[in-house]
This record gives structure tokens, sequence and C-alpha cells, in this order.
């Protein structure tokens, strides 16, 4: 289990990057599923070493995610959600349909190379990257986007420019997260990089808070622990552990609107309640 | 001069906007463009900051065309606004609304932040300096670390100056920098803007506060239903027919 | 040639169910601008109570469609009044809206699973009586007539409501613009409830159909319609309800003929999502769409 809590707190942060500038892409699981499956795919087929499929995995997810970015992110909110959401569908689909990928099985027989310490060091190399990335120049960027988009522009800002490389950074961390997933369980499959996944992704964001890098860990943490701790007590898996992430996603959203990280930043929640006299 | 508008057009689907304006900004001045509601004028400052296009017509400043420029361009050639509406950053502190305005002006590389490198923190201290110095010259430097949202509504205005004035620019665009403002807090924007422009800056604003506009602009367009009435001095709008008809209609119009 | 008609008469027959699913989902957002993200378990439910009340409390259709209907406009009301009408006030109401759907949603797909369990159920045999007839070489079930002409129906009224009553007015009044409405005296905030009351029992009336044309349905149904559901509504328009009956025939049809097409039912859902995509990057404001795109 503690491997899943990293890899999903890695996927989390990959989704942080592009909510970080107010966009709400739920592709990234799809961009998991394509690096996985390029990564699998080297080194099953081509018997590629370990660090060139992770290579490969991420690069193809990022190259992916260029393409698609560059029409896709001119989209505003909810419709950016709708293409992204069509987007992994269509890779799911391909996942199922293509040979090479093995189809609804999945892809079988990868060696189980990693290891615990390497998706730990890979999180603690993501988030401390994302720290630093949050106070450089282009974060202050991203985060102004999220703010006003028609202001930052104004105020020098390359909306699309920024955006894209936003959306392609996430778009390689999740490929890189998905390719060592890819290598922890000997397969992997379409259901891995489902709608599901892309909607749990953005429910960790939420629920750990979106403005720190520690929020999605904390959530992705949070999330992926609790059935398991449900379970410890006896409480069966399925509809509770579903009830559970919806409950406290309804929770944090009305009550902790910047996620439960925000106990420990400024990020208050009387700040966001002070919002309301805003909108009158 | 520092800015040509040179027959600018722009039509909304039917509705005309703006036609044929025209007239000249000359550098380190003050220049007014003032109209009755709907005259067009912040169509104009939007076409002006590269949000909008124009439908026809051509904008040069310092001798280069900027109508065709997207607005992050038109920023990094030294040209900042404010908004009728404001648009600061609303989840932010004043201090960091006005840090996020350095973006054309403050490094902040990402390579030396992933080294932790001392300059980094000499850097950030010395951006830290140069806003809050932004917010004294708008007298807010009390309220730096609160949200910007708190604010009243005056302040709120002035924090958009402040910001904007993070980007050095050499011409600045004022879109009702003092609406809603209390007389002394009106004067007090007026001395900021006598400054700047003794500093050398280039101002152009848009305001309906008429003894604002009279008091410190040296230059004054007037536009009415999209198009230019007149253009010059505060006296010689002042007593310009057709500007009294526009705004007064035409029965007082010998007044 | 026949086969060409049949497809048709097939698409018809799904396009209606999507284009009343369509139309629920269009109507909240019509009026609030906020993607119900709920929809579709309220379609899941809709569709396995009315399942439950003809086999476990030995309703006949004719009753447990509109209790069924009635509950989920009863979901609809909940779901208003825990997602989405306590976060109005707020400035990012549109996204922590559509974020407190997703969470309802989840809530929702739970209570399914925890109520009627993972495997898919089915009507009892003898629910409907079927009919069928070969009207110039294609096959027509009485269901399938039925299933359209509840559809129909439903959509009429529901277009006539809008038009005609006072009620609907003061919907289409909130719709345009929610501030005015406030200042001409119309309790937008019950009117908000009632609209997600309408679009819910819209949505659970799709459900029940989209069951008995199926024949099967599952907690996991709600997967399948959701997207196509976007597609609909994106194509016919965000906010446009002919737009989402006109939507949801075509994409019925386009469903069927691919289907048809291609020999195969893989690409079947590709279909919904090449289309949500192709029309989103080149006419999002979809066909009858209201031209102005949201922004977020």
């Amino acid at each position: 289990m503690i491997n899943f809590i990293g890899i999903n707190a890695l996927l989390a942060l990959s989704l942080n990057v592009t909510l970080a500038a107010g966009m709400l892409s739920l592709g990234n699981a799809a961009f998991a599923g394509i690096g996985g499956y390029t990564a699998g795919v080297l080194t099953v087929h081509l018997k590629a070493p370990f660090i060139l499929s992770l290579c490969g995995g991420t690069l193809m997810a990022g190259l992916v995610g260029l393409l698609l970015g560059m029409p896709v992110l001119r989209l505003k909110g909810v419709f950016l959600a709708m293409a992204t959401l069509a987007f992994g569908e269509v890779v799911r689909i391909a996942a199922v349909n293509l040979d090479i990928t093995g189809g609804a099985e999945g892809l079988t027989g990868i060696p189980n190379i990693t290891q615990t310490w390497m998706i730990f060091l890979a999180l603690a190399l993501a988030a401390y990257f994302l720290a630093a990335l949050r106070r450089s120049r282009i974060g202050w960027g991203l985060v102004s986007i999220r703010e006003d988009e028609t202001a930052a522009a104004c105020l020098g800002v390359d909306i699309t420019y920024y955006k894209v490389v936003a959306f392609t950074i996430g778009a390689m961390m999740a490929g890189f997260a998905g390719a060592m997933y890819a290598h922890l369980n000997y397969l992997i499959t379409p259901r891995d990089f489902g709608f599901f996944i892309a909607v749990d992704l953005l429910v960790y964001n939420i629920v750990g808070g979106t403005r720190v890098w520690c929020g999605p860990i904390l959530g992705a943490a949070l999330l992926t622990a609790l059935p398991e701790i449900l379970r410890g007590i006896g409480v069966a898996a399925g509809p509770i552990r579903l009830a559970v992430n919806g409950v406290v996603l309804l929770l944090v959203i009305l009550f902790l609107p910047n996620g439960l990280a925000s106990f420990f930043t400024r990020w208050r929640p009387a700040a966001a309640k002070a919002v309301s006299s805003e909108r009158i | 001069m520092i800015l040509s508008v040179d027959n600018i057009s722009r039509s909304f689907g039917g509705v005309q906007a703006l036609l044929d304006v025209s007239f000249d900004v000359a550098p380190g001045t003050i220049h007014g463009l003032i109209g009755p509601n709907g005259a067009g004028k912040t169509t104009l400052i939007n076409i002006l900051s590269g949000v909008l296009p124009p439908t026809g017509g051509q904008v040069l400043y310092q001798g280069q065309a900027l109508h065709r420029l997207p607005a992050h361009q038109v920023a990094a050639l030294g040209v900042a606004r404010t908004f009728q509406n404001i648009r600061l950053f609303p989840t932010m502190t004043c201090l960091e609304n006005v840090q996020a305005g350095q973006h054309l002006t403050a490094q902040r590389s990402l390579m030396p932040r992933l080294l932790r490198l001392p300059s980094v923190g000499r850097e950030d201290r010395e951006l830290e300096e140069r806003a809050r110095d932004n917010l004294v010259r708008v007298g807010l430097e009390d309220k730096a670390s609160q949200p910007a949202r708190g604010l009243s509504y005056g302040e709120r205005r002035r924090l958009e100056i402040a910001r904007a004035l993070a980007l050095n620019p050499r011409l600045l665009l004022l879109d009702e920098p003092v609406a809603g403002m209390r007389r002394g807090e009106a004067a007090e924007v007026a001395d900021l803007v006598r400054s700047l422009a003794q500093g050398g800056m280039t101002i152009l604003l848009i305001e309906h506060n008429m003894a604002f506009v009279m008091e410190i602009c040296s230059c004054i367009t007037v536009l009415n239903f999209g198009r230019v009435i007149t253009t010059g001095s505060p006296d010689t709008v002042r007593r310009h027919r057709d500007v009294i008809e526009a705004y007064l209609g035409s029965e007082r119009a010998d007044a | 040639m026949n086969l060409l008609a049949q497809q048709l008469v097939n698409g018809l027959f799904i396009g209606s169910v999507y284009g009343l699913f369509a139309v629920g989902y269009t109507l909240v957002f019509g009026v609030l601008d906020i993607l119900n993200m709920a929809h579709a378990a309220v379609f899941t439910l809709g569709g396995l109570s009315a399942v439950w009340l003809v086999q476990s409390a030995g309703m006949s259709i004719w009753l447990a469609f509109p209790l069924a209907t009635l509950l989920a406009g009863g979901l609809g009301l909940l779901i208003n009044a825990a997602a989405f009408a306590p976060l109005r006030r707020r400035a990012d109401s549109q996204f922590s809206g559509l974020i407190s759907s997703i969470a309802m949603a989840i809530i929702f797909d739970a209570a399914a699973l925890g109520l009627f369990g993972a495997r898919s159920v089915r009507f009892p045999p003898g629910t409907v009586k079927v009919h069928i007839w070969q009207i110039a070489g294609v096959t027509i079930t009485s269901l399938q007539v039925g299933i359209v002409l509840v559809a129909a129906l439903l959509m009429v009224v529901l277009t006539l409501f809008l038009q005609r009553s006072r009620t609907g007015k003061a919907i289409r009044t909130v719709a345009e613009n929610e501030r005015a409405a406030m200042l001409l005296g119309v309790n937008v905030s019950g009117i908000i409830a009632f609209t997600f009351f309408i679009s819910s029992a819209l949505g659970g009336a799709a459900g029940v159909l989209y069951g008995l044309y199926f024949d099967s349905l599952a907690p996991d149904m709600g997967r399948a319609i959701e997207l196509k559901g976007l597609a609909v509504i994106v194509l016919g328009g965000m906010g446009s309800i002919p737009g989402a009956i006109l939507g949801g025939l075509a994409f019925g049809l386009s469903e069927v003929l691919t289907v048809a097409v291609s020999g195969t039912s893989n690409l079947r859902d590709a279909v919904a999502f090449t289309v949500l995509f192709a029309i989103l990057l080149l006419r999002p404001s979809g066909l009858l769409g209201r031209g102005k795109l949201r922004e977020a």
C-alpha cells in the first residue's frame, strides 16, 4: 500500500501543476497510462533497460501532452475538463483495442523493478521541483493566470505558452509515475488509468489543497490509506469506501475549500468566506 | 509623439464601437480621454493594450505598430494598464499582487532556486523591497500583507495602479483611476500621476471626474458614439460646442 | 435500404433517451452555468429504483415509472441543497459547484452500489407487454414506440411549461440574469431548487427508459451515459433545450450507424468522445448554443 500512496501522490502532484494555473485538466490519468504502456512496451518488447523505459514513457507522455495541449488549452473551465476527459477515454479505448497493449487484459510480463525507495525519491524530487517552481517566474505567472487571465496577460504573462508548459510538465510527471507503476505490478491494464482514476486525482488535490505542494501529497496519502484503514477496522470496502471519498470531498469543498493543507498554511477558510462580498 | 492612434475602428457585429479615432499623445504628458458613457473609451484602451484587435486603423507606439500585438507583448514594450472593473488577483495579498506585477522586471529563474543559491534570497528581498516601494507610492504600505479583496473600493484602484507600476512602464493607461474616490483620495492620486509624468512617464487616462481631468491633463481627447469630437487643451475642450452638446444635450448647447 | 431504415429507427429510439437525459443536463447548465456532474448518478438511481419498485414491491411499471421519476426529482433537490446552494455566494462557485457535484455523484454511486449490489439487474419479465410490428420491412417493438412517446411527451411538456407557465418564465428569467430576476421579485433560490427537481426527474426518467430499452441496469450504467450526455449537450449547444433534443437524436443515430458500419461495438463509445472533442475544438458553442463560451 505504501507504494500506491507514493504513486498516487506523484500523480496528484502532476495534476497540481495544471491546477495551479487554474486549468481543470482531467487527462493526467491518461498520460500516466501512456507513460506506463510506453515504458512497458519498451521493456517487454524491446528489452530496454529500466532507465530507458522510464525516459521513454515520460517523453512519450510529454509529447502527447504537448500536442494535445496546444489546441485544447484554449478552452475554458468545464470545457477543458470535458475535452481532457474525452481524451482520457480515447486513450483507454485505444489501449483496449490495440494488440501491442495487450487489449483488455493489459500488458503483462513487466518485470518488477520499481522499489519503494525509488518511488519516494521521485516523489521528494517532484515536490521539491514544484515548490521551487512556485516561487520562480513561471510559478508566479501560473498563479496570476489562475487568478485573472486578462490581468496576467496585461502584465506580460504569455498565457498560451505558460499553459502549455504547465500542461506538458504535468503530463511528463504523470507519464513518469505511470512508467514506475507499470514496473511495480508485473502488468498494466486499461482499467488502471480510466475515468475513476482521473477523478480521484482531482479529489486528492481538492481534499489536500492545491495551493501548497504538500496538499496533493496529503490528499493522496489520506484517501489511499483511508479505505485500508477502514478495512482494518472491519468496514468492508466497496460502497463504503466510495461513500467516504464522496463525503470527505463534499465536506472539504463546503467548509475547507483550500484543502486540508490549509490548516498549516495561511490559506484559511476565513479568507475564502470573505470572497462572498466580491460577488455582489 | 510617443503614441499615435491612427483611424482606429472597431465594430462588434452590427455595433460600431469606434470609428476613425485618431489622436496623438506627446511623451511625458498626461492625456485625458473623456466622453459620455458608451462612447467607446474602454474599448479603445482594450485595443491599445492588446486585449482586443481593431477592425481598422493602426496604432504606433514609439514608431512601432502596436495594434497587432497580443497583450503580453504590448506589456513587454512598456505599456501598463488598469481596468475599469478592477482586475486584482483576489486571493493574493496586496504585496503579492504587486510582486506578480513584476513578471517582466524580475528574473526569478528556476535553476538558481532549485540549487538554492544564495543569490535567490537576495533577489527575493530586493523584489519585495521594490514592491513595497510601489505600495508606498500609492499609500498602501500598511496593507501590504492583507488580502486584496478585503480592501475598500478606492484602495483597490490604488493597488491596481501600484501593480501596473511594477512593470516600470513608459506608457500607463488608467481606466477610471479615481472612480468612487473621495476628493482627498482623488487628490492624492492626482499628485501621484503628476509625479509619474514628471519622472518621464506618459499617462493616458479615462475619467468621468471632470475636476480631476481638467486639473491634471495637459491635453484631452473627447469621444462620443465612438468618434472623436475634438482633441485639445482643457480650456479648448471645456468651451467646445460639440463637447458641451454631447454631455448636456442640444437644448443647453448655447449655455 | 431496409437495413438503413432499421438503423435509423433504432437510432431514433436510443437517441430520444439520450435527448431526455441531455435535456435535464442542459437545463441546469442554462440556469446556473454549472454542469451537474451528479446527473448521471441520478439517472442510475432512477432506473434502479424503478426496478426495485417493480420487482420487490410488485408495482406495475405504470406506477413505478412516475414514482421513480419523482424520487429522482427528490434527489435533485438534495443535490441542490447539499452541493450547490451553499456555494452560490462564492466567487469560485462554478468550479466549487463542479467539485461538489462530483462529490454527490460519488456518494450516489456508493449508495447505488450499496443498495443494489454490483451485479446488473433487469426488469422482471412481463413488466411490459411487448408487441412486435413489421412496417415496411422494419421491425419496431411497442416498447420502443412507448419509450419514444414517453420521452417526447416529457420533452414537449417541459418546453410548453417553460414557454407558457409563470414558473417556467421565472426559470428562463433566472437563466438570463439572476440578479435582474431577484430584483423583479423572483424567488431565485426556490426557482433553482425547482429546476434541479425537474432536471433530475427527467434524468431519472431517462434511466428507467434506458433500463427498459436495454433490459439491463447496473450501478455503473451512469458511466456509459455521462460522457455521452456531455457530448450531446456540447453538440446541441450548452443551455439549449432544443439543441439537447436534436443533439440526442443525432448522437443516437451516429452511434447506431457506427456500429452498423464498423461491424463491432468497440468503436461505439469512441464516437462519443470523438464528437465531443471535435465540437469542443471546432465549434464550442454547438449547433444551437448561445454562442458565448462560459469562462471558468
